[in-house]
């Protein structure tokens, strides 16, 4: 049984349970998905399900993707993403929509963060920067000392500072599922999710639940 | 893309009827003590509503004992509101009436609206 989706962030919102509490959610505009493609242990080592998302027009995609496509008459899909599954008896192109999920099931949620830039190391590493008082100038954001002295004399490799923050892949796991839409292909996850509105993301069966 | 704000709001409660800032109202609140609920009244003015989807809000600002302003801010969608019944509207012209906080007394008063 496949636990996996691919979606379109659409923004957060509060929804009140019976009581009156309000909780943070997390809409995504999920499905339906595709299978177009079944990864078998016997031919590529390992059991995956390629799934595809986004109806979009034919002139989007290139003529290898078409092909791809076509071969299984499935329409042009303009996002493919590979789920890892156990075994399964799930053929090509069957289709998936939200109601594989349940109310109250946890799901990991994997998101392109937003790009920060080139950030310094205070909003990256949280690095607490300089004094602000007693007389420093340019002082105020600087990473401090970032090796020791003359052993070893050079900087070690990973060492945290400034750089490219974000546009990576992040999961937020562990997440529960509030609300599934069916007839608008819908889903309410708890709290925040990686990305920008509009960005694509995976669904998955949570790993720890 | 699917509306956020169209697809998402939570229906209205039909007992809370349209505010304007400076009304005088009386908000009822569930207030639930250990395994009972009761019903407690909040009486004042609306000095701002706050638009935004589910997460709408206005705030009711009533002066209690000694001349203590209080202000408390509702969830328009919160199904703890029991009701909320508008007493009188005022004359005002601004959204946002927060002078009311630098004002006691009679001048705290705002004109009373007929129409």
């Amino acid at each position: 049984m496949l636990k996996g989706l691919i979606g379109k962030k659409i923004g957060m919102t509060q929804i009140f349970d019976e009581a009156g509490v309000a909780y943070p959610v997390t809409i995504i505009e999920a499905g339906p998905c595709y299978v177009t493609q079944v990864r078998l242990p016997e031919k590529e080592g390992y059991a995956a399900v390629q799934l595809g998302f986004n109806e979009a027009n034919p002139k989007r995609l290139t003529g290898g993707q078409l092909g791809h496509l076509k071969k299984n008459e499935l329409p042009p899909l303009r996002y493919l993403r590979e789920f890892q599954i156990k075994s399964s008896d799930i053929k090509v192109g069957d289709k998936f929509l939200v109601d594989i999920f349940g109310l109250g099931e946890r799901v990991d949620v994997v998101g392109t963060s937003k790009g920060k830039g080139f950030a310094g190391a205070v909003k990256r590493y949280h690095f607490k920067g300089g004094p602000k008082t007693h007389g420093q100038s340019d002082r105020h954001r600087a990473p401090g000392s970032s090796g020791a002295g003359t052993t070893p004399g050079r900087v070690y490799k990973g060492s945290r500072g400034p750089g490219h923050m974000g546009s990576e892949r992040v999961t937020s796991q562990g997440l529960k599922i509030v609300l599934v839409d069916a007839e608008r292909n819908l889903l309410g996850v708890s709290g925040a999710v990686p990305g920008p509105r509009g960005g694509l993301v995976l669904i998955k069966d949570a790993r720890k639940q | 893309m699917v509306n956020l704000d169209l697809n998402f709001q939570t229906t209205k409660n039909p007992n809370i009827p349209d505010l304007y800032p400076g009304d005088a109202v009386s908000v009822h609140v569930r207030i639930k003590e250990g395994d009972r609920e009761r019903i407690q009244e909040f009486k004042g003015t609306v000095i701002r509503m706050r638009k935004g989807g589910n997460n709408a809000s206005f705030t009711v600002r009533r002066t209690a004992s000694n001349g203590i302003g209080v202000e408390r801010t509702f969830l328009i969608h919160s199904p703890r509101i029991d009701k909320v019944v508008i007493e009188r509207h005022t004359h005002v012209r601004r959204a946002q009436l927060y002078f009311l906080r630098q004002r006691t007394g009679k001048k705290a008063n705002l004109k009373q609206r007929f129409d």
